[in-house]
């Protein structure tokens, strides 16, 4: 077993454990997008963000492919982690505004809106597809193709691949081509289908101190009340 | 186009079937055929028993491979820093006017293949341009004629 503080409570660890594996056995909610139970770790969404280490050296690494380490400091809900990753919702909402995953992950973070060039793409790089094809229907038909500006999922050639079963697993797990918002605002907006309030928590305090899942949950039933 | 699947074999048997030496199979093959075949890629992809899709990932990631066949001689105009401020600009001009292609193009004749690249590393020579290997530093516009004019007659024969 490792030991090591979770936002400064001692908690102990599998060895081969990730970050991302030990905050959820202790109850404590991270975003992700890329990750998925039974495909390998890949770090492509950056939601998973956690800073780890103490003062100058504190540094944000993905927790889902981050070990977990003997003696190792890990805070989930900084300031700085929770800025990061409404950032990375932002990016992600400006690439794919349409989708519905992220139309949701954007609202449960409290971002309405991104301040980037929508661009309507189809495609967040997640890798999702590629792995989901190679390690659970051993189809291994699509898969990055080019690099840079240019990258992109395809199979080889560009035209039906003899290894594709059809299987649509690809299109079942895609968290960006399948399922849309259908939300009345215009791309880009988030719908604000879910109650956007921000954690009071962090304008006072450095750390989140309640992990009521979804944040704000506090203030959800004070609005209530009234 | 027909490709000799036999040539394909014998560069992938000369480094045993090994996974890790992709590249280098890759870089035997395209210095073969002059480009990578789709057929050859499949035919690699089959004899490795890697899936096809990693072997194209491969092919399609790194700039000195090409997928569409290349003339004889690569033309490379290095569009880097120094070669920019002395005009290179203006010999890339110059060369797609001559050899009437744009970047990436091959001449119908099949003789050239016209390349840009971010920077060679010979800035001093600047501004460079490669036919064939074999390195023109200095150039300029009323040069290009004269070096392009060489390479063809030799191609010729």
């Amino acid at each position: 077993m490792l030991k090591l503080k979770l936002n400064g409570v001692d908690v102990q660890a599998e060895e081969g454990w990730t970050l991302l594996e030990t905050a959820r056995f202790y109850g404590l909610p991270i975003p992700t997008l890329c990750h998925y139970e039974g495909l390998s770790p890949y770090g492509a969404c950056r939601l998973c963000l956690v800073e780890i280490g103490t003062g100058p050296n504190a540094k944000l690494v993905s927790s889902c492919t981050y070990p977990a380490e003997e003696g190792l400091e890990v805070r989930t809900h900084t300031r700085r982690v929770s800025a990061a990753r409404k950032m990375v919702v932002e990016l992600l909402l400006a690439t794919c505004p349409d989708s519905k995953t992220i139309q949701d992950l954007a609202a449960s973070m409290e971002v309405q809106k991104t301040r980037f060039k929508v661009r309507h793409d189809d495609c967040i790089l997640c890798g999702l597809c590629v792995r989901m094809c190679s390690e659970q229907m051993s189809g291994k038909a699509i898969g990055f193709v080019n690099r840079g500006e240019t990258r992109k999922i395809t199979t080889p050639f560009d035209i039906r691949s003899e290894e594709c079963r059809l299987c649509g697993g690809c299109m079942y797990i895609c968290p960006a081509c399948q399922l849309r918002c259908q939300g009345p605002d215009a791309p880009g907006v988030v719908c604000g289908s879910c109650l956007n309030v921000s954690p009071v928590c962090l304008e006072e305090y450095e750390d989140a101190l309640c992990y009521l899942d979804p944040c704000c949950q506090c203030l959800k039933e004070e609005v209530k009340k009234k | 186009m027909d490709v000799d699947l036999k040539k394909v074999s014998t560069i992938v048997d000369k480094y045993q079937g090994a996974g890790g030496a992709l590249i280098a199979i890759l870089q035997d093959i395209q210095d073969e055929f002059n480009y990578l075949p789709p057929d050859a890629l499949k035919s690699v992809a089959e004899k490795l028993k890697i899936p096809l899709i990693n072997v194209y990932s491969m092919a399609t990631f790194y700039k000195s491979f090409s997928l569409k066949p290349r003339g004889k001689y690569l033309v490379t105009i290095c569009l880097g820093t120094a070669c920019h401020v002395r005009g290179a600009k203006n010999i890339l001009g110059e060369v797609k006017k001559r050899l009437n292609v744009k970047r990436g193009e091959t001449t119908e004749d099949k003789m050239f293949t016209l390349e840009t690249v971010n920077c060679l590393g010979a800035c001093a020579l600047g501004p460079i341009m490669v036919v064939d290997g074999e390195y023109h530093g200095q150039m300029a516009t009323r040069k290009v004629d004269a070096v392009l004019e060489k390479y063809k007659s030799k191609g010729e024969n």
